[in-house]
């Protein structure tokens, strides 16, 4: 089973690099030298690796397990990228007034501020869907566009740097910014990835919680009557845990790296991690090699756009071809398994 | 001789490791109706599935009035007149009865000719609905006579029935076949696919068996007796059914309830009112009730999943509940047996520590769950949904022992099964009530109801009513119509 979806990812990706390539030649790019590039600025060399490749890795990461955790229950969590800029507003927040305190104490206090802001974020979805069942798609999906306006507010109001000259903060204090790895821009943020991941592997295989969320998720029917779950409460609580950990990553990207808040901190992570999640069909470890998948992705389309002049934007077209491959690939592998039924009678030798 | 409106030769399909037909002959006389017996797995349906062009066979010819065809889609099998019933509803629940009959029938959708269409033929087949009704909100019954008439919109002179009788109380299915008749009396074939022995001999002209694929008697209906018939489906004459209808002695009740208000599922005024009843231990009580009288209500409440509006309801626990869907309700297909163990155990399982959950002890139990039913099942991590339906219940009714119940609720629990497996699970129902438990079973069968409970109630309009000890079958069926006594109640309560 694991070898087998560890091949059919590589298939993917060998297909969406070869469609890519294909449009650049036909385009009429240099295709060899654009893919050269590609792999250049995201594995290159150990800078290129950790600082490009890993750094955007750790958002990806982190969402792609929240997105995980609501999906599991089917909770359709879309706004993870205005979860993301909750958490990264509450984290500048704290981080603006934590000058003075301990690294122990400001670091801790920013992740709190972040994933609580995460999760109000989502709490009036997860209201709505409970109460009136209100669909999260598209709830979570429009808060998205009110948390990148309130971005754009803050940085212009409240948040503003104290010489009101750009839109952005001040930085936040030295004492909430996470430690470096020496030598390189990857920050303390890729253990909280890596941590977190074996918790919600934990969470998802160990515990009852984890499987109420999967019961609640493939069989909500069955989970209610069968199962006497509370199938309204399990949900709400996934898709608030879910915008915790969105919020989360929120945090870790403003300690981690840019120390401050300003409009388009994210280029788009709540959605990609919504593909690096689906990628690795929702397991926690695999949501790892997916997220450095992805984090390459993004890190050498940077590359390609400097050193030959194609648009970076043309990477989605192999994070699209990904993700469509893996699904179609799992959807037919699904459909082959439940097809089989076994009869009722002893089959006579035929 | 006359030209057959359908002629089967050698049919033969292998569904992977199931071989499903093996060389099955079958020939339809126009003007006949052919009742199609067999068990669950026989190959009933996928014969009639064949000729409707949903299945294509392996081997073997399909000759409809004497051409050669091969219907490759339902399409083709309606152009050549075919019209099929399935065992499942198939109308669109929102849109009207007119529109459902025209999207099979491929009519244009302007309603007022529509209407007139719609009206001429329910005329003809001599089935009376409103054609304006949304399908959704029709009684099954209702919605069973949809579905034979979308089979003969277009003009169909042959129908293939797969068990239209399967869900309707006995009136409403005597309604349905003597509407089959008169379809044959005026030049129409019909397949009847039954597990109604009594149906068959009843109704059809001519009687086929098949078992494991092949066809082990075909002869005229008025020369068989309930035993050929189920020698010839099952191999060997099937067993008496071991009557209970014990009197139960004065044993504490483990169910009680007084003066129970319900409200309907949907949320829509009352289901019940009124409802005052006890449950002894060791005791089986049916509940006879045409679809959608209430007992669904009732059954829900006093498995716990819902709360009564008013009154009284003491239940002694643990208790366990066999939904009538098993897919949906009882099981989660996607999931492993395992898995579907775990969920029906809930909390109070001896995997579960604190909150964590020990998968070990759960497979493992589930495995011996499997050696002790007798499930099909190639182990505890194969998806509930590679089970067949009898192989399904049996899991979900050992499930529902591992509670170690005291109350047994059982909803429909032999819906589909075959006659095996529904006497598999009668017996573990009986068993557990000889040990002391209290279960309440509703069959849609009504039979089953009288031949197994130890005492019945009816459920008919908003009402329910203890059935007078020694009533009959006849006796019961008005009942369920609210035409006996303690009928005439008022259905719905206020909005």
């Amino acid at each position: 089973m694991k070898s087998s979806g560890l091949i059919a990812g590589v298939a993917a990706l060998a297909l969406g690099l070869g469609v890519l390539a294909a449009g650049l030649w036909l385009a009429g790019y240099d295709a060899t030298s654009a893919l050269a590039a590609l792999w250049r600025g995201a594995f290159g060399s150990w800078y290129a690796f950790t600082s490009a490749t890993l750094v955007r890795a750790v958002p990806l990461i982190i969402i792609g397990l929240g997105i995980a955790v609501a999906f599991r229950a089917n909770a359709l969590n879309i706004g993870a990228e205005g979860q993301f800029y909750a958490g990264a507003m509450a984290a500048t927040w704290a981080g603006l007034h934590l000058a003075g305190t301990a690294p122990v104490i400001a670091i801790p206090a920013v992740w709190l501020a972040a994933a609580t802001a995460g999760a109000l974020w989502v709490l009036l979805p997860a209201w709505l869907r409970l109460r009136f069942g209100v669909l999260e798609v598209i709830s979570t999906l429009l808060l998205n566009f009110v948390a990148e306006s309130l971005v754009s507010w803050m940085v212009q109001g409240p948040l503003q740097e104290a010489k009101r000259i750009y839109p952005q903060s001040d930085p936040i204090a030295e004492a909430a910014r996470l430690p470096l790895l020496p030598g390189t821009r990857l920050h303390l943020g890729a253990l909280v990835g890596i941590v977190l991941a074996g918790l919600v592997w934990y969470v998802f295989r160990r515990t009852v919680w984890g499987f109420e969320l999967l019961a609640t998720g493939t069989g909500p029917r069955a989970a209610r009557v069968s199962g006497r779950i509370d199938v309204g409460r399990v949900t709400a609580l996934a898709l608030l845990w879910s915008g915790a950990i969105a919020g989360l990553a929120g945090g870790v990207e403003v300690g981690g790296v840019s120390y401050a808040l300003f409009q388009n901190l994210s280029p788009g992570y709540g959605f990609t991690g919504i593909a690096v999640a689906l990628l690795a069909r929702l397991r926690p470890l695999a949501i790892v090699a997916t997220g450095v998948l992805f984090g390459a992705l993004e890190a050498g389309a940077g590359a390609m756009q400097r050193d030959a002049g194609i648009p970076a934007v043309a990477v989605y077209v192999v994070e699209g071809v990904i993700i469509l491959a893996v699904l179609l690939a799992d959807a037919m592998a699904r459909r082959a398994r439940t097809a089989m039924v076994l009869p009722d009678a002893e089959p006579e030798p035929a | 001789m006359t030209t057959p409106a359908i002629e089967l030769r050698g049919i033969t399909k292998r569904f992977g490791p199931v071989q499903a037909l093996r060389g099955a002959d079958f020939t339809l006389a126009p003007g006949e109706v052919h009742a199609l017996l067999g068990e669950n797995g026989a190959g009933k349906s996928t014969l009639m599935h064949i000729v409707y062009g949903l299945v294509r066979p392996d081997a073997g010819t399909i000759v409809v009035r004497g051409v050669t065809v091969a219907p490759r889609r339902p399409r083709d099998a309606r152009r050549l007149g075919i019209g099929m019933v399935h065992q499942h509803f198939t109308a669109i629940p929102a849109l009207t009865v007119a529109e459902n009959v025209a999207l099979t029938a491929g009519w244009p959708l302007r309603p007022a000719p529509l209407r007139a269409r719609v009206l001429a033929l329910m005329k003809r087949v001599g089935l009376p609905l409103e054609p304006s009704a949304v399908a959704g909100g029709l009684t099954v019954a209702a919605r069973q006579r949809l579905e034979i008439l979308k089979a003969l919109a277009a003009d169909a002179t042959i129908l293939l029935l797969d068990e239209p009788t399967a869900v309707l109380a006995p009136p409403d299915a005597a309604e349905l076949l003597r509407v089959v008749r008169d379809f044959a009396a005026g030049g129409g074939s019909v397949v009847l696919i039954t597990h109604k022995l009594d149906e068959a001999l009843r109704t059809a002209d001519w009687v086929t068996a098949l078992r494991a694929g092949r066809v082990t008697l075909s002869g005229p209906a008025s020369a068989q007796t309930p035993q050929s018939l189920a020698e010839a489906m099952i191999g060997s004459a099937a067993p008496p059914p071991p009557g209970r209808r014990r009197a139960v002695a004065e044993r504490a009740p483990l169910v009680r309830c007084e003066m129970l208000d319900l409200s309907r599922e949907d949320g829509r005024g009352l289901a019940l009112r009124g409802v005052s009843l006890t449950i002894a231990a060791g005791e089986v009580l049916g509940i006879a009730a045409v679809e959608g009288s209430g007992q669904r209500e009732l059954l829900r409440a006093i498995a716990g999943l819902v709360r009564p509006l008013r009154g009284r309801l003491d239940v002694t626990g643990p208790v366990a509940f066999v939904p009538e869907d098993r897919t949906t309700e009882g099981l989660i297909g996607e999931l492993a047996l395992t898995d579907n163990v775990v969920l029906g155990l809930g909390r109070a399982a001896a995997w579960v520590r604190g909150p964590r959950l020990d998968w070990g002890a759960a497979r493992d139990r589930t495995a011996a769950l499997i050696h002790h039913f007798g499930i099909r099942a190639p182990g505890p991590d194969v998806p509930a949904a590679a089970l067949s339906g009898g192989n399904q219940q049996k899991l979900v009714i050992a499930r529902a022992m591992e509670l170690l119940p005291r109350v047994i609720v059982a909803e429909n629990p032999t819906r589909g099964l075959d006659v095996h497996a529904a006497a598999d699970v009668w017996q573990r129902l009986g068993a557990a009530a000889d040990d002391g438990a209290s279960v309440v079973v509703h069959s849609s069968d009504l039979d089953e109801v009288l031949e197994r409970a130890d005492r019945t109630v009816v459920v008919a309009k908003g009402m329910m009513t203890v059935a007078p000890a020694g009533a009959g079958r006849s006796e019961i069926g008005a009942m369920m119509l609210g035409a006996g006594p303690g009928g005439g109640g008022e259905g719905g309560g206020a909005a």
